[in-house]
């Protein structure tokens, strides 16, 4: 197999409040042979938050960070599902609209850069299923997850809107996504089938509506849990923080104790690959990986 | 007939009368379906065929009235649009059919939509201008002017957008996609003359824009396309742009997003907290913070990382912004 090469967009989370996806980020593409070329120039998305402030502002620096990723001649891979969503939005509006992309490079050219519209844009996630492969990971499954009852937490800007993410997540249906699902099997464990799986987590008005978002996040962990969880593993480090900083609080709202670990993606397949937890950064979890 | 595939399938229907029933219950109906069968020919096969009390509301046919939409499996469909083949594709061979809230059942497919109506009547859905009783000329908007709707007067009040929006459920007050979008389509059209006055509605704290999630479940469940999500972040922008936005954690939130990103290129996280919540605000997320700081989840001001060449993203920040925070 060629060996895959990515432009590694971090964003802002693996930096600050998720170092250990970060790390397990790392490990993973290490032990499987990917290579992750960190965009170094790459800004802050916006989170969908600059985008209600000044849209354009966020157009041009995202197409920005795109062509950091063009220069080098990679696709990118990006490790949270808002990143991916207002990347992928980014790119889905300039390809599509033309006078819109003239006056982005307009801006651009300022600084001696232009969006071409070369480099697809991935999450992690489908670049491990689809690019890498579910049989060639499951083929390097040192330690398999077994009897671990998986609950996936797909997270919303990964798979909605459908029009956007078709392309880069194998047309994953947004109503009864599988990859994690399958992923989860792929690696020994045994995946929890529950109605929340592809709902939202509240994240975005953790900070106006905090009692909306520990409903919202509450009712999917309450359901994880009805359905025999051990542990939920999430694409998105949004749904994570909320997930796993969040339980007092949630379990509060909700009027039940709520305590459950949360894994990131990266872990998840670091463990099954016999990575130790060090290199995944499970002493940074809040709610303990204690199965491990 | 070549090729005319015959399916058998499990439709287990939620069944309730509100007037009779303690509880709901589901009936199972095992019906033999084409490839051109949409959800409304197996309602009505149910109805025509098995049970004449089976309720559900319906009535174009042709996906303009906006009566027949219920959920399938949890998915908000248009039940005369809907191709049962193409949920089999996503659920298999047994299909749940609810009406959209069973909260709200009053009757089998059929809810009570009050609240969704007082919702969409609270955002003044209908054009406000002066117009002279008899009008000499004809007032003629340009194609141009048309397009700046983008489509959200085609909404024909479905209401799946509404009953698939979390938002909506656990919080009561909150407006919900339909009549945010319905506020963007008169706030877009050139002859209307409330767009102020319905900015400031829908810029209220709990009620309006600043609580919607960005689930993006509004965008898939509308049968028109019409994105509804799309139009709340314009009405965000609207705000903005008409210096109506107040200064509270809601609009801080937003806003601090461009101040971080001048001065690191990447969020700073710490920061935005303080900056949304503001100095006595940011205290009650104490117990998270010293949680976050004990597990390594928490850097020092000194510690931020910066993206390289942040001079020139400074630059585009500079020629590229188009509003103003007072």
């Amino acid at each position: 197999m060629k060996k895959l090469e990515y432009a590694f967009f971090v964003g802002c989370t693996p930096k600050q409040s998720t170092p250990e996806l970060m790390d397990s980020t790392l490990a993973i593409a290490q032990t499987l042979g990917i290579s992750l070329v960190e965009l170094e120039e790459a800004t802050c998305c916006g989170a969908s938050h600059l985008q209600d402030f000044d849209d354009f502002l966020s157009l041009v620096l995202n197409a920005r960070n795109i062509c950091y990723a063009e220069k080098r001649g990679l696709d990118i891979v990006t490790v949270c599902n808002t990143c991916q969503l207002n990347l992928a939005t980014t790119k889905h509006r300039l390809d599509s609209d033309k006078e819109l992309r003239d006056r982005v490079n307009e801006k651009l050219k300022e600084v001696n850069l232009e969006y071409k519209g070369s480099s697809k844009i991935k999450h992690f996630l489908y670049a491990l299923i689809d690019d890498y492969g579910i049989d060639e990971i499951a083929s390097r499954v040192k330690n398999p997850l077994k009897n671990l009852y998986i609950a996936p937490f797909y997270g919303c800007h990964n798979i909605r809107p459908k029009e956007i993410h078709a392309e880069s997540n194998g047309n994953e249906d947004p109503y009864r996504p599988n990859s994690l699902d399958r992923l989860i099997v792929a690696l020994g464990a045994h995946n929890v089938e529950y109605e929340f799986k592809s709902k939202c987590c509240g994240f975005h008005v953790e900070l106006q509506a905090p009692k909306t978002a520990n409903v919202i996040s509450g009712n999917a962990m309450l359901d994880a849990i009805k359905h025999n969880a051990d542990t939920m593993v999430t694409p998105c480090p949004l749904c994570h923080l909320r997930l796993d900083i969040q339980q007092k609080n949630i379990s509060k709202e909700v009027g039940q104790n709520i305590s459950i670990p949360i894994l990131h993606l990266p872990q998840m397949v670091g463990l099954a690959l016999g990575i130790d937890e060090e290199r995944l950064g499970l002493k940074n979890n809040i709610a303990k990986v204690e199965f491990v | 007939m070549k090729n005319y595939e015959i399916k058998r399938v499990n439709f287990k229907v939620f069944r309730f009368n509100v007037n009779l029933d303690k509880s709901p219950y589901y009936e199972s109906y095992t019906l033999e379906v084409s490839q051109d069968d949409v959800v409304l020919d197996i309602l009505n096969r149910i109805k025509w065929e098995k049970d004449g009390s089976f309720s559900y509301r319906r009535s174009c046919r042709h996906g303009i009235c906006g009566s027949c939409a219920i959920k399938v499996n949890n998915k908000p469909v248009l039940s005369c649009k809907e191709r049962v083949f193409d949920l089999i594709k996503i659920f298999g061979y047994e299909l749940v059919f609810e009406p959209q809230d069973i909260k709200y059942a009053i009757k089998d497919m059929v809810v009570d939509k009050d609240r969704f109506w007082t919702k969409y009547n609270n955002v003044k859905p209908y054009l406000i201008t002066n117009i002279e009783t008899h009008p000499k000329e004809e007032t003629v908007v340009t194609q141009e002017e048309a397009q700046m709707l983008e489509e959200s007067d085609y909404c024909i009040q479905c209401g799946n957008c509404f009953y698939s929006c979390p938002a909506v459920q656990a919080n009561v007050d909150f407006l919900g996609p339909a009549a945010l979008l319905k506020a963007f389509r008169f706030n877009t059209d050139v002859r209307d003359n409330a767009k102020i006055e319905r900015l400031n509605i829908v810029n209220e704290e709990r009620s309006g824009v600043w609580d919607c999630v960005k689930c993006y479940e509004c965008a898939e469940a509308c049968p028109k396309e019409l994105t509804p999500i799309d139009k709340i972040t314009k009405l965000h922008n609207q705000i903005f742009e008409e210096n109506l936005a107040k200064d509270n954690v809601a609009t801080r939130h937003a806003v601090g997003f461009k101040d971080s990103i001048i001065k690191h290129g990447f969020l700073d996280e710490g920061e935005l907290v303080r900056y949304s919540e503001g100095n006595v605000g940011v205290l009650k997320h104490l117990p998270e913070a010293l949680h976050m700081l004990k597990n390594g989840k928490l850097i020092m001001p000194w510690q931020m990382p910066k993206s390289k060449n942040l001079d020139e993203v400074k630059k585009l920040v500079d020629i590229s912004s188009t509003v103003k925070f007072k």
